[in-house]
């Protein structure tokens, strides 16, 4: 399955994944209206540390401490594919502090929010992939 | 006034592209035929003419100056003559000299004086020069051409002659009486021109020495090709196509050494995709050839027809984008741009076949016949 | 002081009905133009720092950003444009020379576009380059003048040493130090995979790049940085730099802030001093000094590799190039006026020199007719901008191009001109770790290997239109070119007719 990877040598913390993920999941045409004046809360999220930067997002794990101890059965994976039922999530936030990554977080409406690569919106390729200008983020099977 | 009315100009300045017809006739036994053979050959492809140029090259037809050489002169006025004159008796030894007998026609008209001179280099002058003889003649040659006004020597070689003028080939044929000439090799041309030549010289073939050239097509590499030969003591002075044709083979045989199969490599030079499919050893030559000579490729559509003390070369461009067949019959070996032009004269001819494109057909005397003949 | 008081060039203007205060131009742009002020909660910009590069304008995610000339209008004057008074403030103020980036932008005639190339037609038979071959492979090195045969009339096929071209072009000098590691990285990758050669400048060879080696033109220049017997049998071939066509009489120039560690160790020299190349080579002062040059650097590599001459376009340069042709030299390099360059003095780079397209011309009319033409291979830059500039500069002669600013371009250069500030926003002409980043070298080489690809397709299109199929048979055939727009005496330097003739 191909997989979101990020390489920190071309990341240039320039943020635009995190604008390009929030968008492609407003569901809106138009990005400068989807995002005005919102405050984004988007599925990656850039790390800086002493001039090194990196996105963070789910890495679908072959085997996912969130899905273990996810009480509702909310989390599955499909095809190694880790995915929300947000009518199942119950928001007890146990997948939030399993993850040592910190992939999952509380969206804003209420259930919890992952990478899911783009497959429940209508792009197809991830959003963060076809936006990085740098290649830093690729989207492969390793 | 009509462009053909005007003073009789050097096609010079004036690139004239041509389509046209070739022919070609050898005895690889020597036996020695007339002229009437390649005029009826020549004569069936007419429709590949227009009527602006036709010539013919003969070979082994002065048995008695073998040793001589044959210039033949066209001058546009007494005073030309006169000027080349003096230059000539200043570097030649002049052994025998004649107009060259015509049958006037009312279909050939407007045609210079036309000299034939037998002759061998000055021994002193030879000698104060310190070239070879051919080198000699070369150079004089190109001398005449570029500055004396008027004077155009259009064959200089041994025992063999050019033959060429304004108007259908079968018509030029018939006004220079090449019946009366035997040799034992022919070659022909009818011209195609897009633009009205004022300029017997304009016409095929074009020689140096005793390579003769005729030539259909038109090449995309001339003035790629032209820039280069002229570096080493060649000038094109009537900017057709041939000419520089008849110098890079005049330049690779003669200068460099060449074998004819290896000039072929240079001018018609196999594609690199050929090349690299060769054995290892085949591969570098090629490479070697087509790198140190990269100027002398000739690229644009092309069948020429080489002729050449003791036998002929046929060549295509590496497209084959000019037709050219080939037939034997016994010793004889003919070479045409139609079949119709080899069946004209020889109903029965054998093997015929296309050569391929950039593969040189080469026909050589037997080696008794060379000794006879040549 | 209020006398030179130099306002923005450049205005920054942000539609504020499409900016979503990302912060993606903040955060890109080195010369610190943006900012997000909290307290109206808006994005502002300084524009006095603008250098208009556009890396912020690429990035914004909702094309928001615009840069604008700044119409600060001096009263109307052809003699003294706004330039001409702001340079005089300028100098004013620091008592310096001033100092540009890049090729001459001045509006002096290019040739390139006073030429038009020939197409078959009727009497000749174009050809179709996607189903016949059509061949670009160039070899460059000096040509034997006679065959040599062994004791069994075999040609002996030895040379002296060539370059083996897939296309006629190559990416032409230009200094570890003016460029970033990256840069030369995406350089050398895009070179090894198109079978052509980049070249190092006069910033010596990062040893990372050895591997590159076969695809490498090693310089030497006047301040023989970085020059060390090693770094002489790395590359395919070793180039001499007598001149550049941006700044022909004076040599190279790095300032400080761009030399830094790793520029320093290839280089050889001490970090943060200027890299100042003197204007001669000190030990070459005449022609005799080159041919002497020339000799210790085969004898070096073992007559192994071709040496290549390069001299900048200048007034007697058929002279100068009949000379280096004499001196041993296998190729010659001729850079014409509008050469770029990393810094080099305004004056010098906009009123010295003269057009490449005259430069190739005479030379290779007055090699011909010296009958040496054949001696060496001739490469010419400086500038060339697309596959029409190849076609017609083989066609008056050259033998390949080198193209240097069009490579920076496909690299993400938007020819801002302020490369010798150090601070490129597209990590090309800059050496800073944190702006050398943004040039991915992967992206870097698909796009150079992109553009050449392109240009070689064209190159044989114009080939095939013009009924030839191979490129050897292009060079030097001036009669497939016309002129237009052009007066007698330019026609006759370049050896062409006007159209319509």
């Amino acid at each position: 399955m191909k997989r979101i990877y990020v390489n920190e040598q071309w990341c240039l913390g320039c943020h635009l994944c995190e604008y390009n993920c929030a968008f492609a999941n407003s569901g809106a045409k138009d990005m400068a209206r989807a995002l005005m004046n919102v405050r984004i809360n988007p599925r990656i999220r850039i790390e800086e540390n002493n001039g090194i930067c990196f996105a963070v997002a789910c890495r679908h794990c072959t085997e996912p401490l969130c899905v273990k101890g996810c009480i509702s059965g909310a989390l599955s994976i499909r095809d190694g594919l880790i995915c929300i039922d947000t009518d199942r999530c119950v928001s007890c936030y146990t997948c939030v502090l399993s993850c040592p990554y910190g992939a999952i977080m509380p969206s804003d409406g209420g259930p919890m929010q992952k990478c899911e690569l783009c497959t429940k919106n209508a792009l197809g390729v991830p959003a963060c992939v076809t936006g990085c200008p740098n290649k830093a983020i690729v989207f492969e099977e390793r | 006034m009509r462009k053909d009315e005007m003073p009789r100009q050097w096609e010079g300045n004036q690139r004239i592209p041509s389509g046209c017809a070739i022919s070609g006739i050898i005895s690889t036994d020597g036996a020695r035929f007339n002229g009437q053979e390649i005029i009826d050959s020549i004569a069936v492809m007419h429709d590949r003419s227009n009527g602006l140029g036709g010539g013919f090259a003969g070979y082994g037809i002065y048995p008695q100056y073998k040793e001589l050489y044959a210039l033949h002169v066209f001058y546009e006025s007494q005073a030309s003559k006169e000027a080349c004159e003096a230059f000539m008796d200043k570097h030649y030894d002049i052994v025998n000299l004649s107009r060259i007998p015509v049958r006037p026609m009312k279909q050939i008209s407007g045609e210079p004086l036309i000299w034939r001179y037998f002759l061998r280099p000055l021994p002193t002058r030879l000698a104060a020069s310190q070239l070879d003889e051919n080198e000699f003649i070369v150079r004089s040659v190109m001398r005449i051409n570029t500055t004396i006004s008027g004077a155009y020597v259009f064959s200089c070689g041994k025992n063999m002659g050019v033959f060429k003028a304004v108007g259908y080939p079968e018509d030029v044929g018939r006004y220079y009486r090449l019946e009366e000439y035997e040799g034992y090799c022919w070659t022909a041309h009818g011209r195609y021109p897009t633009n009205t030549p004022g300029w017997w010289g304009g016409a095929h073939p074009f020689a140096m020495l005793d390579y003769s050239v005729v030539h259909n097509g038109e090449i995309s590499s001339y003035d790629a090709n032209r820039r280069f030969i002229e570096m080493f003591g060649y000038s094109c002075t009537l900017q057709t196509d041939t000419e520089v044709i008849s110098y890079i083979l005049d330049f690779l045989t003669r200068k460099q050494g060449m074998t004819l199969s290896e000039v072929a490599n240079v001018i018609a030079a196999p594609f690199w995709t050929t090349i690299a499919r060769k054995d290892p050893e085949e591969r570098e030559r090629l490479t070697y050839l087509r790198n140190a000579y990269s100027s002398l490729l000739v690229t644009g559509p092309f069948s020429i027809l080489v002729g050449f003390s003791g036998g002929l070369m046929a060549l295509n461009d590496r497209l084959k984008l000019r037709s050219l067949v080939a037939a034997k019959k016994g010793a004889r070996v003919y070479i045409a741009s139609e079949e119709c032009g080899i069946r004209a004269v020889e109903p029965d001819a054998e093997d015929l076949w296309a050569p391929r494109g950039g593969e040189p057909v080469i026909v050589r005397l037997t080696p008794e016949a060379y000794a006879k003949v040549v | 002081m209020a006398v030179d008081y130099s306002y923005p060039k450049y205005e920054v203007l942000r539609n504020p009905a499409r900016c979503i205060c990302c912060r993606v131009c903040e955060r890109q742009c080195a010369n610190e133009v943006h900012r997000y002020d909290e307290e109206i909660n808006a994005m502002v910009s300084d524009d006095t720092k603008c250098v208009d590069c556009h890396r912020c304008v690429s990035l914004c995610p909702t094309r928001a950003l615009k840069i604008v000339k700044n119409e600060l209008v001096f009263n109307e004057n052809a003699n003294w444009s706004s330039e001409a008074i702001t340079d005089i403030y300028k100098q004013a103020s620091t008592g310096g020379m001033l100092l540009s980036s890049m090729g001459n932008p001045a509006d002096l005639p290019v040739y390139w576009d006073k030429l038009l190339i020939n197409a078959s037609q009727v009497t000749n038979p174009s050809i179709d380059p996607l189903r016949e071959p059509m061949e670009t492979r160039t070899f460059l090195g000096k040509k034997p003048n006679s065959i040599r045969r062994d004791e069994n009339g075999k040609i002996i096929t030895k040379m002296e040493p060539q370059l083996d071209l897939s296309t006629p072009i190559m990416f032409s000098a230009m200094s570890f130090g003016s460029i970033s590691y990256n840069a030369h990285h995406s350089l050398a990758m895009a070179a090894e995979k198109l079978g052509i050669y980049y070249n190092t400048g006069e910033g010596g060879l990062h040893e990372d790049f050895y591997k590159y080696g076969p695809n490498t033109i090693v310089q030497v220049a006047s301040g023989r940085f970085g020059v060390h017997p090693d770094y002489l049998r790395a590359g395919a071939a070793i180039e001499i730099k007598m001149g550049q066509g941006a700044k022909p009489g004076i040599g190279g120039h790095l300032p400080s802030a761009k030399i830094l560690s790793e520029v320093a160790k290839t280089r050889m020299i001490p970090e943060g001093t200027d890299a100042i190349s003197p204007a001669p080579h000190h030990d070459i002062y005449s022609i005799e000094d080159l041919r002497q040059l020339v000799y210790s650097i085969k004898e070096a590599t073992h007559y192994e590799k071709p040496v290549i001459v390069k001299i900048a376009a200048v007034h007697n340069v058929s002279a100068i190039a009949s000379g280096v042709a004499r001196s041993g030299a296998d190729i010659i390099a001729i850079d014409g006026f509008r050469g770029g360059t990393g810094a080099a003095p305004t004056r010098i780079r906009d009123n010295v020199g003269i057009p490449i397209e005259l430069a190739l011309a005479s030379v290779d009319q007055r090699l011909r007719e010296e009958g040496i033409r054949s001696d060496v291979s001739i490469v010419v830059g400086g500038s060339i901008r697309n596959s029409a500039d190849i076609v017609k500069a083989i066609a008056l002669g050259a033998d390949a191009v080198y193209m240097a600013t069009a490579p920076l371009l496909a690299l993400g250069c938007h020819l801002c001109r302020t490369c010798h500030l150090g601070k490129c926003n597209w990590g090309i002409a800059t050496q800073r770790p944190d702006l050398v980043k943004r040039l991915n070298p992967e992206i870097g080489a698909e796009r150079l290997v992109n553009m050449v690809n392109a240009f070689t397709h064209e190159i044989m299109e114009m080939m095939g239109g013009m009924g030839i199929n191979s490129i050897e048979a292009l060079r030097g055939n001036r009669l497939m070119l016309r002129g237009v727009g052009l007066n007698e005496k330019e026609l006759e330097i370049l050896g062409i007719k006007h159209a319509g003739e």
